[in-house]
């Protein structure tokens, strides 16, 4: 076995590889996370800031 | 089906245990069909309705609050829908594209999103807006996830009847949003979705008979048979019909409304007698009933908001 074969293997070590498709999947996935919690961070803000202390209280 | 006996059912199934151990495919819009967002844009329409319809006032953001937490509500009992359901979506063409059945999304991975957002939306609606619409949004996630998908759609004929319920809460939690109470209107509205889910349903079910019957799903016309489906959906028109008009008499609409509902009435029963009255093949007169009755429902409720809630929004919004 040469060693340019053996360096173009994945390491047994590396653990799971991911494709370039899971990594697209992956970042996709990240950025959709990202935004909501962005938005559930603005959410709260907003609310607090329109509510002021009654954001404390819980009616029917 | 249960987490734990989730790699047993997929084997059963013929499916590759292998893949659960592989990263996943899944994008983010695999995870937003999940949520079924034509569903979902009824619900958030049926839901500004009665949140537009309701006496009192509510601050925009709040407003909006409440309609985000609707809508990922349902979005989230769309997902637990789909995780359970997964075996039969694979057998029906018209899901068996969907992120489970076709192995993009894992059962689990459905499970844990519709799980997660049914407790964020129940939770930020109860402490953001008022305890009651948070209550009816658990119970309508609860209903349509257990009472209907893992109850009655595989055991009743009269699943989508019952199980109808779930689809016609929006609009009363919309106005539990403003009120933090109930009244006849929101039942009204509630009745008149109600019973527009059957004859609407049952039309798409008697042009892919075949395909509930294949899944196994005891729609009414594959345990009862055309003739009888038929019949129900006349029935279930001819009821529909004055429920629907009924806003206008009791006072809580206009003329307009009046008149709106009247004529989109006497259309879906013109539609629902041709679908009684047709010969084989039924399949055209049951496509325009299914096509009309989105229409029917769109144009009561949008004629409404115009009618009632329009200008109680924009003095809203003014003040």
């Amino acid at each position: 076995m040469s060693i340019g074969l053996v360096m173009d293997e994945p390491n047994k070590d590396d653990g799971i590889v991911l494709t370039e498709a899971q990594k697209r999947a992956r970042r996709s996935r990240s950025i959709a996370i990202a935004v909501s919690l962005a938005v559930l961070v603005v959410l709260f803000y907003v609310m607090t800031l329109v509510k002021g202390p009654m954001i404390l209280i819980r009616p029917m | 089906m249960s987490l734990i006996s989730e790699g047993a059912e997929l084997r059963d199934q013929g499916l590759d245990i292998q893949a659960l151990a592989q990263p996943s495919l899944a994008s983010a819009g695999d995870y937003i069909a999940l949520l079924k967002p034509r569903v979902m844009s009824l619900v958030v329409f049926t839901a500004l309705v009665g949140l537009a319809v309701a006496p009192g006032s509510l601050h925009p953001v709040t407003a909006f609050t409440a309609l985000l937490c609707i809508a990922v509500g349902a979005g989230a009992s769309g997902a637990l829908n789909m995780w359970y359901d997964a075996d039969i979506d694979a057998k029906m063409t018209r899901t068996a594209r969907r992120p489970v059945p076709a192995g993009r999304v894992q059962p689990g991975e459905a499970l844990a999103f519709g799980l997660t957002l049914s407790v964020f939306s129940v939770v930020i609606l109860g402490l953001l807006v008022n305890v009651l619409s948070a209550a009816l949004l658990a119970f309508t996630i609860f209903f349509y996830a257990v009472v209907y998908t893992m109850w009655l759609k595989r055991s009743t004929p009269q699943n989508i009847v019952i199980g109808g319920a779930a689809g016609a809460f929006p609009p009363m939690i919309g106005w539990a949003a403003v009120t933090g109470s109930m009244s006849l209107e929101p039942i009204l509205l509630f009745a008149i979705i109600f019973i527009w889910t059957p004859p609407h349903f049952w039309a798409l079910a008697l042009y892919k008979t075949e395909d509930y019957a294949r899944a196994g799903i005891p729609m009414l016309p594959v345990v009862a048979g055309e003739v009888v489906t038929r019949r129900h959906i006349l029935l279930y028109t001819l009821l529909l019909v004055p429920v629907g008009i009924a806003p206008w008499p009791l006072g809580f609409a206009s003329a307009l409304y009046g008149a709106t509902s009247v004529v989109t009435g006497a259309i879906m029963l013109l539609l629902a007698w041709q679908v009684f009255r047709e010969r084989r093949p039924v399949e055209r007169a049951c496509r325009n009933l299914f096509a009309f009755s989105i229409l029917y429902l769109f144009l009561l409720f949008a004629v409404l908001l115009v009618d009632r809630g329009w200008g109680g929004l924009i003095a809203r919004i003014a003040a």
